[in-house]
């Protein structure tokens, strides 16, 4: 299973919750699978999926869910330690973790090779982390929302990437867009 | 003057109730006074970039974001400033240690605050130097500023407005 299937099947499940979606390819599959207002679209900036979505939970109470990357949490590893340290329980970080850079060509990254982050997200102190398989993700996600509880989800699945057009929308309206849905 | 207490002051008369911070020895007063804020939460980060993200999505969940950070974070934020904070057009002021400016004692700061000011002007990011403790008298003004625009802004405070560094 690759990431493009795991964001299909999750899709009816997101759709009603402020997602912030990674930079590149990810934000591409989310946008061509169900484009939302709730979804924050990354253009730039890789890495700084999951403390977006850390800020914007802390400063408001709906339900976020950062979709990263393991090539991205390990541009910004220091993001686990301050997440830990900062329990928003309207916050679930969910990374999809490939094994590979999809975006620029699907380079392995350490994270397939000998480096863990469920292991390394623990010991900066997450408290509720689970590993799953892609095909699971959705029962996951749902019992984590559920849960109550800041939650790091790390669902393992195969490399690979559906082709999907840019997002051409405009960054601003992207960001108005998705404030006004915060509000809503 | 109590500067430390007066940045707080003017930050929380500003709506401004999200700060991160990396710390530096000339910034250490007022990371506390702000700490001991209720009124402000504040969310250390581990790098200045990071901290642009928790402030970015603390802007879009309707808190007035502010970030305090030395001068060689412009160095490492360089991308998120341009592809973040200024490409989805937020507001952000920036309180800069200005290290590596007169009464510094460490040779190394001067080579980024060479360059600080260069790198701001070609980034087109509106820049204020407090270089005197009265100049602390435009923060408010320049908060203001900075929510009317929705750009990031830089305030750069050199140790001679801290009181020296080392010297003091």
């Amino acid at each position: 299973m690759i990431r493009s299937e795991i964001l299909k099947d999750i899709a009816p499940i997101i759709r009603d919750h402020l997602v912030v979606c990674n930079i590149g390819i990810p934000s591409q599959e989310l946008h061509a699978i169900d484009d939302q207002p709730t979804n924050f679209y990354m253009l730039g900036t890789m890495g700084l999926a999951s403390s977006i979505g850390l800020g914007l939970a802390l400063a408001q109470p709906k339900p976020v869910i950062a979709i990263d990357g393991d090539g991205s949490v390990l541009t910004n590893l220091g993001t686990l330690p301050t997440i830990a340290n900062n329990v928003a329980d309207n916050y679930i970080l969910m990374i999809i973790d490939n094994g590979s850079y999809g975006s620029t060509g699907d380079q392995p990254t350490y994270a397939g090779k000998k480096t863990r982050l469920e292991k390394v997200a623990e010991a900066c102190g997450c408290e509720n982390v689970v590993t799953c398989q892609g095909e699971d993700t959705g029962k996951v996600l749902q019992a984590a929302l559920a849960s109550g509880k800041m939650t790091v989800i790390v669902v393992k699945c195969d490399s690979g990437n559906a082709r999907h057009p840019v997002i051409t929308m405009d960054p601003v309206v992207i960001r108005d867009r998705f404030m006004k849905a915060v509000q809503a | 003057m109590n500067i430390d207490k007066k940045i707080a002051d003017d930050l929380v008369a500003n709506d401004i109730s999200f700060v991160t911070t990396v710390p530096c020895k000339q910034l250490a007063g007022v990371i506390e006074e702000i700490d001991a804020r209720d009124d402000i939460f504040h969310i250390p980060s581990n790098k200045e970039d990071e901290g642009m993200g928790l402030c970015a999505g603390a802007f879009m969940g309707g808190k007035r974001p502010a970030i305090i950070m030395q001068n060689t974070a412009i160095g490492v934020t360089i991308n998120t400033l341009a592809t973040l904070i200024q490409y989805y057009r937020m507001p952000l002021p920036m309180i800069i240690s200005y290290r590596g400016e007169l009464r510094e004692p460490v040779a190394c700061q001067v080579e980024m605050a060479v360059h600080t000011k260069a790198l701001l002007a070609q980034l087109n990011i509106p820049t204020y130097h407090f270089h005197w403790q009265k100049d602390v008298e435009e923060f408010d003004n320049i908060l203001k500023y900075t929510f009317m625009c929705n750009k990031p802004v830089a305030i750069l405070t050199d140790a001679n407005f801290w009181g020296g560094y080392g010297d003091q």
